[in-house]
Formats: structure tokens, sequence, C-alpha cells
């Protein structure tokens, strides 16, 4: 039994003359501690189905049961909730709080799920040396290069002690060395600690070192490898 | 940490935040300067009227409100007036002799009011001899001396020294007349006082017109403090209740004497709070536009925010929270300045002389003392407070109708 399981998820956009079937009918699981890259042209559905699964977006049809809980029936505030306890998010644009250092950006979602101060600063400094950067815990995202920042927001999205981690294309915006270095450290990171990634990506470095690539084209999987 | 996150986010963007601090402080600075101008010009000219010209209370013949005739008079004014001294908070009483009459010189004559009275006493209860800008005051043994406002004098061209001729009708009503000679010349801010109003001795002007001095036209009381001119004006009531009932005499304070003093002052504050309001208000524009651009800026950010967990209650904190941050800045900075500039121009005044003639005309000092209550200060900086709170609501619920996952992807 998969730690998501996904069942006949739909996504149509009615706001439009046409309706847009983002998403068309997809069946998934995935277990816990995979790799996981969902790839596939632009306007495949890869967003829409991302955000989904985030607890972001609701879904047309279908069910989307994380751990056992269906969170498509959840309401809005519950969503809130459920997605700061149970979902780590690393974003294309990095997208951390510019007026906060390193340490603070990583401390402030363990402040929102209510953890004492000592112990958010200690796991806050232990995931910041853990991603590589245990030296900048105090500069701010503006004098930390693109890399880093996002290495904050791997750090940040792990802060809460997720089930899994949501990455939105997190390498888009990296040259190949800190998109090298980062894969490293979170494929480090899942084969050490059994965490669990799925990324959308066109990026073919990340598929190459990703262990299920599911190939999604018009809002449906055409092709689930795993590696 | 969501205060932390505000107060910082307040200097994001310092210039914009320093240009709606200074607008909220200009504002708040340009509410409490007008309401202490106009309150100053208020309290002095109320204060003027009570010191100068009608002081606290005032016993009359009651038809001698209708019409100044010298024959309306208070009888056994003596008796009335040992009574009204003995009530508690009452500093002075006087007597005086009040009629029209004519003032002229040989150049020119004008209508006048001719304020015969006792000098010592008068000065117990009047403050006009310290308005004297020439000469001195009436004094027991000088001949036939008058004292008369600068606005008289110039219109007669009289000074100091100068023989003016007074014609009255005496208690007979046969016009006579007398020669005076101008001792003083008063100016106490009020042209239309100073024009009509000279002071002469009583007891040769009761022998001038036939006057029995055991009476008097008017009985001015000054009290100790203007406060308690009600009250006070109360217990004299009851005390003369016989003669009030009989319609021997009539009690009145100065507000009921000149009610437009006390609807002037309601109209000076009902005129400082509008223009509080329309200060009030264009910060409001100010702060909603700013405000929305703050959250417009970081719809990437905000989104994140919502992404990961942030509810709804602490995304529209931050927001209120950063616009409190930057009125209490704003608030303080113009209660700060407000404080020191009416402080200084409470002591230094303003001088308005420029527009003195105008000001004066219709009854105001050319010099404009500030003033203004504490509670007006902590009123002006809640309101600005509570104006930031109520046009950041509009911003921050626009922030709330973010759909997140539509927001992390914003180009920042």
């Amino acid at each position: 039994m998969g730690i998501i399981e996904i069942k006949k998820l739909r996504k149509v956009y009615s706001d439009t003359k046409i309706p847009v079937k983002a998403v068309n009918g997809i069946d998934l699981d995935f277990e816990e501690g995979e790799f996981t890259a969902i790839v596939g042209p632009s306007g495949c559905g890869k967003t829409t189905f991302l955000n989904m699964v985030g607890g972001l977006d609701s879904p047309t049809e279908g069910e989307i049961t994380i751990d056992g809980i269906n969170i498509s029936h959840l309401k809005p505030r519950q969503l809130v909730d459920y997605r700061l306890n149970n979902i780590g998010f690393v974003f294309q644009a990095y997208n951390l709080i510019p007026v906060l250092t390193a340490i603070e950006n990583v401390a402030f979602i363990m402040q929102l799920q209510g953890r004492s101060k000592k112990d958010r600063n200690s796991r806050a400094k232990e995931l910041l040396d853990a991603v590589g950067i245990g030296d900048k815990l105090n500069n701010r995202p503006g004098d930390l290069s693109g890399g880093q920042q996002q290495r904050v927001s791997v750090a940040r999205a792990l802060a809460s002690k997720p089930k899994f981690i949501l990455a939105d294309e997190p390498t888009a915006n990296l040259d190949s060395k800190s998109t090298n270095d980062l894969l490293d450290m979170m494929l480090k990171m899942n084969k050490e600690s059994n965490i669990t990634f799925i990324f959308s990506t066109h990026d073919q470095r990340v598929m190459d070192k990703a262990r299920r690539i599911v190939t999604l084209e018009d809002g449906r999987v055409i092709k689930d490898e795993k590696l | 940490m969501i205060w932390s996150i505000s107060w910082r986010n307040v200097w994001r963007n310092k210039t914009r935040s320093l240009v709606i601090i200074l607008a909220v402080t200009i504002g708040l600075f340009g509410g409490i300067f007008t309401y202490a101008f106009m309150s100053g010009m208020s309290v002095q000219r109320t204060n003027a009227a009570i010191e100068y010209e009608i002081s606290n209370i005032q016993i009359h013949n009651p038809e001698f409100l209708l019409n100044e005739e010298i024959n309306f008079t208070i009888n056994n004014s003596e008796a009335l007036i040992s009574k009204v001294e003995k009530v508690e908070g009452v500093k002075a009483v006087c007597s005086r002799i009040k009629c029209s009459g004519m003032a002229s010189t040989a150049i020119t004559g004008a209508g006048i009011t001719i304020n015969a009275v006792n000098p010592n006493k008068e000065k117990k209860v009047s403050k006009l001899y310290t308005k004297l800008l020439k000469g001195k005051f009436l004094e027991k043994g000088d001949k036939i001396p008058v004292v008369i406002g600068e606005k008289l004098a110039n219109k007669l061209k009289a000074d100091v020294g100068s023989k003016i001729v007074v014609t009255v009708a005496n208690v007979k009503g046969v016009i006579t007349y007398a020669a005076y000679i101008v001792v003083g010349i008063y100016k106490t801010g009020n042209d239309i006082f100073d024009e009509a109003n000279i002071f002469v001795e009583d007891v040769p002007f009761a022998k001038l017109i036939g006057f029995d001095l055991k009476n008097s036209s008017e009985i001015a009381i000054s009290l100790n403090n203007n406060d308690d001119t009600d009250a006070i004006a109360v217990l004299i009531k009851t005390k003369l209740q016989s003669q009030i009932s009989s319609k021997n005499i009539a009690v009145q304070t100065w507000n009921e004497i000149q009610p437009t003093l006390s609807a002037m002052t309601s109209m000076m504050d009902l005129v400082s709070s509008i223009f509080l309001i329309i200060i009030l208000i264009a910060l409001a524009f100010g702060i909603v536009n700013t405000m929305l651009m703050v959250v417009m800026e970081r719809v990437r950010e905000l989104g994140m925010l919502m992404a990961i967990g942030m509810n709804h209650k602490r995304i529209f904190s931050m927001i209120m929270l950063e616009t409190i941050f930057l009125s209490i800045i704003g608030g303080v900075l113009g209660i700060v300045i407000s404080i020191l500039c009416v402080d200084y121009f409470a002591v230094h005044g303003i001088n308005l002389s420029i527009i003195g003639e105008g000001v004066n005309s219709i009854g105001f000092s050319s010099m404009v003392y500030l003033q203004a209550d504490n509670s007006f200060y902590m009123q002006a900086g809640i309101l600005v407070i509570v104006t930031a709170i109520l046009s950041s609501i509009y911003p921050a619920l626009k922030a709330l109708k973010l759909n997140p996952a539509e927001a992390v992807r914003e180009e920042g």
C-alpha cells in the first residue's frame, strides 16, 4: 500500500470558453522513500497534478489519499493545517522570506507548528548543516547564491518533518554545478533518511538521478518507469 | 516571528515606508496644529470676554436687558452685592452705571456705552486696566477722567490729555453733557468693544445724570475659576430667588449674555473635527494604496506562505501589523512634533498682526497662543491608528483571496 494513492484524478478548468482538461484520469501510487520525477512537455498537467497532490488545488473528480486520509474531502482550512504538518514544498524560485535569515526561514515553519524556540533553532541548524550551508545560518536570502537559497528551501521543506516533499522544477534556475550538488544532497537524504521526493521537471539531470519516472501527456500517464 | 517579519517588512522598501510615515506625521501634525490654533483662538476670545468685557456673571434689571434705559435699575444694590460676595467661589463683585450716549471731539462724534465705575472695585472684577496702551486707568482724585478704547480714540482723533464731550440723557430724559479728559487708552483686541465702551468714575457721573448711587445698572461678578461659572450662577440664583421671582433682577452667565461665544467654541471644535476627518480620509487612501502595492509586490511570497501552511489569520495579522507599525511610527512622530510645536507657540504665540485689523474687527486678538489638551493628543493618535487598521483591512483581505497554487508561480 502506497503512502500516496491517487485514483481517477481529473481536473477540468471551466472558466475558459472551452473547458480545459488539465488532468484527465490519473491513477498512481507512490511508496515511501521514492525519488520520483514527473516529466512531460509543457502543458501536460505536471504542475496541476502536483498542486492537487500538495493540497493547493482541489480535483474536479477522483481521490487523493495520503497515509489513509482522503485530502480531496478536506476543507480549505483543514488543508492548510494538513500541508503544514504533512507536506514539504520546494519551489522553482526558492521563495524564501527575504527579511529572514537562513536559520529563521527554516525555523519559521516550525514556529507555525507551535514548536519551542529551542527545538526549532536546534533543528534548523541541524538541517542547514545537513544541506551543506551550516556556515551561512545568519545570511539573508539576498546574500546567498541560487544554489544556496534552494538548499535553504530544501531544509525548510524538511523542517516540518513531512511525509513527502514536492519539488516543482527545483533546478530550473540553477547552473549545472549547483544542480548536481543539490540533487546529490537530496538523493543522499532520500537514501539515508528514506525521505520521499516527488519532482516535476524538464531537467534531464534530474531524470538521470530519479529512480522512477512518470511521463504525462495531455493530462494522462503515458509511461511509468521504475529504474 | 510574525511580529518580527512585519517589522522587518516595514523597512523592505524604506522610501515607500518613509513616505507613508511622513504622510501620517504631517497629517497628524496638521490636525493637531489646526485644533490647537482654533482652540487657542476661541479660549482666548472667551477668556478675554470674561476678563475684560463681561466678567463671569452679571445681574441686571430684566427690563434693562430689553432696553438699556438708565431708569431700569437694580434697586438697593449694596445689599444684593453683600449677599453675592458671601457665595463661595466669588472673587469680586462691582456695581456699574451703564447707559448709551455720544462722545464727541471738535472733529467728530460717535455713539458709545458709558460705564461709570468705582475704579478700585472695577479693578478687582475686570482686568481692563492691564490692557492700557497709553496713560493710566481711572484713579480717585483725577479731574473728570475717562478711559477710552484705541479704536474710538482713532475715530475721535483723541489721545491721552485730549478733551472729549460726553452727551447723555439724565434720569429725567433731559439731554445733558460733560467734558472729560482722556487719561488712558486701552486695547482689548476686540475692536467692537473698544470702539463702543468708555469708562468714567461713578460718583461724578451719577451726579451728572441724577442717578441714585444706592442703585446700579449692572452688577458684575468675577469668580476664582471660570469652570465654576454655571455652578456658582445656580448658587447665586438660589440666594436671590425671591428677587428673581418678583422679576426685579435677572442673573446671567457670560455664555447667556453672549451666546455667540459658546456657539463659536462649538463651531471651532466642529471645524477642527471636520478638518481632522478630512486628513484621516486622505491618510486612509494613502494607506490603502501603499498596502495594496505591498500585497501586489509580494504575491509570490504570500502564496508560498499559504502553501507551506500559514493560515489566513496569520497572513491577515502580518499585513495588519505592518500597517500598525507604520502608523505608530508616524503617529508618535506626529504627536511629538505637535507637542513641541504647540508648547512653543503656547508660550510665544503666533503673531497675526499682518491680518490684525481683520481678526480684531471680529473680536479676536492678533496674538494667538495655541492650546491643546493632553487628551486630544491621545485621541488624535488613537484615531490615526484606528484609521490605519481600517484602511489595511481591504489590502489584507485581498491577500487572503490569493490562490497559493497560482501565487507561488507569479513572476517576482
